[in-house]
Parts: structure tokens; sequence; C-alpha cells
């Protein structure tokens, strides 16, 4: 890439009051670095990764409202975890924490329990508990 | 208040900027491109069976602080290391070298960096940093990705430091204590770039070049295995892999040519003058499949064509990268 390509296509990176460096030739064929602002096909990649990651969140949401699933796997989702790194935020095995994803397990769930949800969730225990998916 | 004399650099690459600012600061003038290059940190690895952020595992870089390690074996630093159960603990020594006046890397979490975009804000915990100053309970950051330099409080940087999950930091922290006197440059980058070679043309399928086929033959498949919902999704996450913070553009093939090149100035080596020109092709190349790769997203085209294309391409660049590390092996 030559210097005078490389992309000032405003992206994340620019709008959070940065810039990424590259490293590229200049007009004698040296390398040189340059700031970039952002490129194109690295927005597209990252809106959908984004619209993917909301889309699990929604979902996650109905199912929550429809009494599938419990108040655990839409927080999971929110804050971009999976089952493992609930677990490893928690301290709780994986398998039990799948078993606590159901409303009726989650119901009966001790305080002691749901405030280490809520702790890896950054969010109080009612929060947790009162989350109707609405 | 204590400010350490440091001087924040921005960097392509979190964990190169990390050892060549620190190395900087230790009298030791050695570029970003040089340390990811003799740390050998140009790989491919392809892990369909580990699933990051529900998509299938692809690195273009070794493991974290490989590339630190590999280049104090060749250059023959010393780096002190530490890992802590104690958070209390981390912090104490933390505190206690900046009052020694030792600026110190730490490895960290993204996930609750403040200061990173919300898009980038994964959990992902190989990120390094710096850490050169504190002013009551706020610790001065160079986090070399960033332009500017920037302040987190005690309890935020617990929390990055402490992070969980895969290769969770555990309050890591490093700093080079050591550097020899004489260094013998020919004999590391010659050694490094060995490495590399052998590393792309690895006889593992899921290594280097013949990962990259993999890579290849797999995404063909994608969109009638898994669905163009999801096929589109694993390739977002293949094409933020390969261009996105830290990788220079080119899943790493800029900076690598770069080191290339000023290697081939540093020992006399005219020859690696080509080869930088050579890879620097190759960078455009891997530009122009994410260019590609973007194009799913945007109409409504054929899906199975742009697979198709796409799966082409990386097979053309896997030959071209077989042919170049067989070659560059040779004159090294």
């Amino acid at each position: 890439m030559k210097k005078s390509e490389v992309p000032q296509d405003n992206g994340r990176v620019f709008e959070k009051g940065s810039r990424e460096l590259y490293y590229a030739v200049d007009e004698n064929g040296e390398y040189t670095t340059a700031l970039s602002t952002g490129w194109d096909a690295k927005n597209i990649v990252q809106d959908h990764t984004m619209q993917e990651i909301q889309e699990r969140i929604d979902t996650a949401r109905a199912g929550v409202k429809a009494g599938h699933v419990s108040p655990i796997v839409y927080f999971m989702e929110l804050r971009r975890m999976d089952w493992q790194i609930v677990s490893d935020y928690t301290g709780i095995w994986k398998w039990r924490v799948k078993r606590h994803a159901k409303p009726a397990v989650f119901e009966r769930l001790s305080d002691k329990t749901l405030k280490k949800y809520a702790e890896a969730f950054e969010i109080s225990i009612n929060e947790l508990r009162n989350y109707k998916g609405n | 208040m204590i400010q350490l004399a440091f001087e924040h650099q921005i960097t392509a690459h979190c964990e190169n900027g990390v050892a060549s600012n620190l190395l900087k600061n230790k009298g030791l003038d050695i570029s970003e491109p040089m340390v990811f290059g003799i740390g050998s940190g140009l790989f491919y690895v392809y892990l369909p069976f580990l699933k990051v952020n529900h998509a299938p595992g692809l690195s273009y870089r070794p493991a974290p602080g490989w590339i630190f390690n590999r280049l104090a074996k060749r250059l023959g630093l010393k780096i002190k290391r530490q890992k802590f159960s104690d958070k209390k603990k981390a912090q104490h020594v933390l505190d206690e070298n900046l009052r020694r006046n030792i600026p110190c890397g730490l490895q960290v979490g993204v996930y609750h960096l403040p200061y990173f975009p919300e898009d980038y804000r994964f959990h992902f915990n190989a990120h390094n940093l710096v850490v050169y100053g504190k002013e009551g309970d706020q610790y001065l950051i160079s986090d070399p990705t960033m332009e500017k330099v920037h302040r987190l409080s005690e309890p935020e940087l617990e929390k990055v430091r402490f992070s969980k999950g895969v290769l969770a930091p555990r309050g890591h922290i490093y700093y080079p204590i050591y550097i020899p006197p004489t260094i013998d440059w020919e004999k590391a980058i010659k050694k490094a770039i060995k490495k590399t070679c052998n590393d792309m043309l690895a006889p593992v399928p899921i290594v280097g070049v013949r990962g990259m086929r993999m890579v290849a033959r797999a995404i063909r498949k994608w969109p009638a295995k898994v669905g163009v919902k999801k096929a589109n999704y694993y390739l977002a996450q293949m094409v933020r892999m390969q261009e996105e913070i830290g990788t220079g553009g080119g899943g790493f093939r800029y900076i690598y040519s770069a080191f290339l090149q000023e290697a081939g100035k540093k020992i006399n080596h005219p020859e690696l003058l080509g080869f930088s020109e050579e890879m620097t092709h190759i960078g455009d190349l891997w530009r122009d499949f994410a260019v590609e790769a973007s194009r799913v997203y945007k109409k409504r085209s054929n899906h199975e064509d742009v697979y198709e294309k796409l799966s082409a391409d990386l097979l053309h660049l896997a030959d071209l990268e077989e042919a170049f590390f067989k070659r560059l092996k040779q004159v090294v």
C-alpha cells in the first residue's frame, strides 16, 4: 500500500477520538507510517457484526418475555458473553449456568447465587430478578 | 504524583508497541516492525473447533507474549513477568515499580476499557498497555493502539487486569530488566526469518499456508453448510481478525514488509529489500480480499458465487505465500 492510499473513511476508532497506524511506502518505496481514520471495508464488516450482536440481544429479550429463557440469557448477550465467559466471571460451572437459564430454575435461585450473576453483569440483584423482557 | 519519563508512541499492534516503547525507554532503539519481525510475529492458524465470538477461531499471530519472548531470546534481553491471584498484591507490585521508576507493561482485557470504542469492546484478553505514572488514584496509561495517552482509576485498572475468559491476564505485569551491551543483529534477524518461514510452511493442516488452504476450502461450503446468515457473520469475523486494530492492515503483511526492508538495510542484505516489495504486494492482495468480502453485505448478490471467488482468492494467496516463504528461506 502506498502512503497516499492509506484510507481515510471515518470509522469507529476515529469517532472515539483516535486514529489507527498503518505501515505504507512513500514515493521512493521506503516504508513509513501513516494514520488512518478508518476504512469502508472494515466499517461494513464492523456494522454487520454489531447488527448480529443486536439481533442476539433482541432474540434473548423476546425469549425472556415469552418465558422461554431466564434473564441470565438476556444479560449474557447484552454483555457480549457466552456460557463459558459467564461461568468464568461468576465461578459457577457452565452446566449450572445453562440450568439457571431456565425460568423455572431461575425463580428458585438464592440471593447469594443471584449476586454472583449480578456482579458479572454489573447490575443490581433486583434488576436481574425483575427483568421481564420489556 | 509520579510521572516517569516515558514517551508514548502510537503503533499498529499492542504487543509490539508495548515492547518497542518499553525497550526504547530502556535505551534500546528498536522499531515496531523490528520487534514484530525478530519476534517472528507473522503467523496463521485456523481453529475451527474453537468458537470465538460465535465464529470459528482464526489468528494471524502467535499466542500473546510469544513475540516479546522470542524477541528477548534472540537479542539476549531479560524480561521480568509476574501473574497474581491476589488483586491487592498485583496493585502493590505495580505501585512499587512506579515508585522505583519502572514503566510496566500490562496484559489486559478490552471489554471494560472505557476509552475503547463500543464496537471493539469484546471479551478479548490479550491486549497490552503501559502504565507510566500515577496521580492520586489515577494511573497514567500509554495504550500503543491509541493516538493519545489515557487515564484509568484504580478500580478500572483492576477490572481490566483481572478480566475473565480465554487467556485471562491474571494481573500479568512485565518489563525488561536487562539489555546486553552488544547485540548480534544479523544472527537474530536470520534466525527470526527462518522461524517465520518454517511456521508458514509447517506440515500441519491448520497452520500457515496449509491453514489458509483449509479455510479456503471451508468458506466455499459455508453458505450451504451453516446458511448464508451465519456464513456472512463468520466472514465478517475473519475480515475483522485480518484488518482490525493491531494488524496494521493486510493481516500484518505490511508490518512484516516494513521489517524486511529495515532488516535488509541493517544487516546489509539487499535481497531482503526485494522480498519486502513482494510482501507489500501480497498485503495489497489481502486488502483486496477484505474489499471483496465486504461486498457480501452490500447487495443481494449471489452468495454462492461470492464465496467461490473468495475461496479462489485465498487459495491464490496461499500459493503466492508458499512460493514466497520457500524462496525467502533459501536466502537467509
